[in-house]
């Protein structure tokens, strides 16, 4: 299988001001991600999951090209995009590629555009189409997403939580892209709407060959719909591998306290340990230390002494953790 | 066990420019003295109106328009404003969805806990600020005396939520009102600010309504769990009944429609159709009725609320698991 995006060592830190004229000291920064590698091949769907403030929102940026990386790369296609600055990306080759949906719909389209408007707006700028082919795009784009034609005329606030939805995601599929970036396309929605959007979410991808990124909180979401789950704490990614597995198995102290807080219909595990307390400052954090370390309920002496390297635990599942030496 | 809390036949209108919306229709349900249940629905089911309606916080162009909510032996629905004023904060407290905002931003928290301390608490001036910092510690806040002076712009939502927990719990009341605490939360912070309010719970003997859309939380956190829908309280019953045997049609679509821990997406199923229009006076007297697929001709006619079986009532004509 070739891989369609790679990310090898990507990282982006945030000075916090600039370096003063004759001042030895560099600025602190914030590393908001920090040496990430990821695959996601032709087809596949990868969660990101992690608390907020973990860098998931960073990462989607950097994969979408809106912000540029601190190091490392990233291949699309086996083309080096991390090379283009992100404000000259908006005119790239691989613009139209890769595509995003956003969380809650309802914010993130333009409340002054109807439904056709936000769906042709791409379609027009990214690939000039005009007239009858623009909307003849348009109109493919919404019948695939199951959003009856009659509501194109519409404004957001006149359409339901769910029509939202499909118009945010109509309007990322129009350009025919082959990378989704979901960020949370479920968070706002109610259980009995949800479930259609996955599904459709499902069904389109079959349908067009898509790959996902599939950013989301919600850990029962991830597993229904992921292939491979990415873990993701404090910037690094402290454990990836098949979704299922990780569920099951997780081998990182993180992973297996974030789902053991996942809420389950079959009522509150008896054993479930908690995470107490906020993860450390992300403000140049002690580069031989475990980022987990203070907040893990498992931490010893030489997690505060030495940074555990992300090794493989089994076949394709990968964890960062002392305790699995 | 003694009712913490009973709302009977609870009806609220709103006046609006596109008519009147009866947001709620005869809602009943108890709690219990240190019992917690879930209000449960999607949203524009009433779940909040219900909470506002209780804690007399209704905006103007809502209005009360039948029922009673006795608090021991005082109606709630009838007391006046200064009576009211008197319960809120000291025998009823509510904690608010998006903790953040519920916060006055520009004051410190340990002043905002004073107050409540200083109204309710039976706290002096002297020792309001002892008493403020004694509560923060108390909801597992870390260096309490520091973070007294801080604006909550200054703490993270799970610290907020902690705040919030702390006036709320300022004077010991009778019953908690916890309306979506843990909505924007992480997971993680979410476990612990539940812990937290179980905690509280279990010291002070308090009754706890907590007010989610996540079934699955309910499932976790309640003894009970009351499912509304479009303004009707639609089906109670413990939280274990409920969830393996439900009898209400609805109640059995929104649990096949939460994603569960086995299971996968081809399992789950949509509940199909949406809310129906609450303006005017043509509301079918069901109003699941048009969604559902058990409907016969009676369902337009009454509710037909019902206690099924002992400790669990619906609202329905053609129940599940009843030969019909």
């Amino acid at each position: 299988m070739t891989p369609l995006l790679e990310l090898d060592a990507v990282s982006k830190r945030f000075p916090l001001g600039r370096r003063r004229l004759f001042a030895k000291a560099l600025p602190p920064e914030v590393h908001a991600v920090s040496e990430v590698s990821l695959t996601v091949h032709a087809g596949e769907t990868v969660g990101l999951v992690g608390e907020s403030g973990c860098g998931k929102s960073t990462l989607v940026r950097l994969i979408t090209r809106l912000l540029d990386t601190t190091e490392g790369t990233i291949w699309f296609d086996r083309r080096e995009i991390s090379g283009v600055p992100a404000r000259f990306f908006a005119r790239d080759t691989n613009r139209a590629d890769i595509q995003m949906v956003f969380q809650d719909a309802g914010e993130s389209i333009n409340p002054r555009f109807t439904a056709a408007d936000a769906i042709a707006d791409p379609l027009r700028k990214l690939l000039g189409l005009r007239g009858a082919a623009l909307q003849a795009r348009v109109e493919e784009a919404a019948t695939q997403c199951g959003l009856p034609l009659a509501l194109l005329g519409r404004y957001p606030h006149q359409l339901s939580g769910g029509q939202r939805a499909r118009v945010g995601i109509a309007r990322a599929i129009g350009t025919h892209p082959r990378l989704l970036v979901l960020d949370e396309p479920t968070a706002a929605l109610d259980v009995s709407v949800q479930v259609t959007v996955l599904k459709l979410l499902q069904q389109l991808k079959a349908e067009l060959g898509l790959s996902y990124i599939f950013v989301s909180h919600d850990l029962n979401v991830v597993r229904l719909l992921c292939d491979r789950v990415v873990v993701m704490y404090l910037g690094r990614v402290v454990e990836s591998g098949p979704a299922q597995q990780v569920f099951d198995a997780p081998r990182h102290p993180y992973t297996k306290s974030l789902i053991a807080a996942v809420p389950r219909l079959e009522g509150a595990r008896p054993e479930a340990p908690r995470l107490v307390g906020d993860p450390r400052s992300p403000i140049d954090p002690d580069p031989n230390a475990c980022r987990f370390h203070g907040r893990c309920p498992v931490g010893f002496d030489r997690c505060g002494t030495a940074m555990p390297a992300l090794r493989e635990v089994a076949p394709g599942h990968l964890a960062a953790c002392h305790l699995n030496d | 066990m003694s009712d913490a809390l009973s709302v009977q036949d609870l009806s609220v209108a709103f006046h609006t420019r596109a008519g009147v919306v009866h947001a709620l229709d005869r809602v009943s349900f108890t709690v219990g003295a240190g019992e917690t249940l879930a209000l449960v629905g999607e949203s524009g089911s009433g779940k909040s109106v219900t909470a506002y309606a209780i804690m007399g916080l209704l905006e103007a162009a809502g209005q009360v328009t039948s029922g009673r909510a006795l608090l021991g032996e005082t109606d709630l629905l009838a007391a006046s404003p200064a009576s009211l004023a008197r319960i809120r904060g000291k025998r009823v407290a509510m904690i608010f969805q998006n903790p953040r905002t519920a916060l006055n931003p520009i004051r410190p928290v340990g002043t905002q806990i004073a107050d409540v301390m200083r109204r309710h608490g039976g706290a002096t001036w002297f020792n309001a600020r002892a008493r403020a910092i004694e509560a923060l510690r108390a909801v597992g806040i870390p260096d309490p005396a520091r973070r007294t002076r801080a604006y909550p712009f200054e703490l993270s939502g799970g610290m907020c939520q902690r705040v919030m927990i702390a006036i709320a719990m300022a004077a010991r009341p009778d019953l908690l009102i916890a309306d979506e605490p843990t909505t924007g939360l992480d997971v993680t912070t979410q476990a612990v600010v539940m812990d937290l309010i179980a905690e509280m719970a279990a010291q002070t003997g308090m009754a706890t309504i907590l007010i989610t859309h996540d079934l699955a939380l309910a499932a976790e956190r309640a003894r009970r769990i009351a499912v509304m829908h479009a303004g009707h309280v639609v089906e109670v019953a413990e939280t274990a009944t409920l969830l393996a045997r439900p009898m209400h049609p609805y109640s059995a679509r929104l649990i096949a429609a939460t994603p569960t821990a086995a299971g996968t997406l081809e399992e789950l199923q949509s509940v199909p159709g949406a809310l129906p229009d609450l303006r005017g006076a043509a509301i079918p007297a069901c109003r699941y009725a048009a969604r559902c697929d058990r409907r016969q001709a009676d369902c337009g006619e009454t509710l037909h609320p019902h206690e099924a079986e002992p400790g669990h009532s619906i609202a329905c004509h053609h129940p599940l698991g009843v030969a019909a």
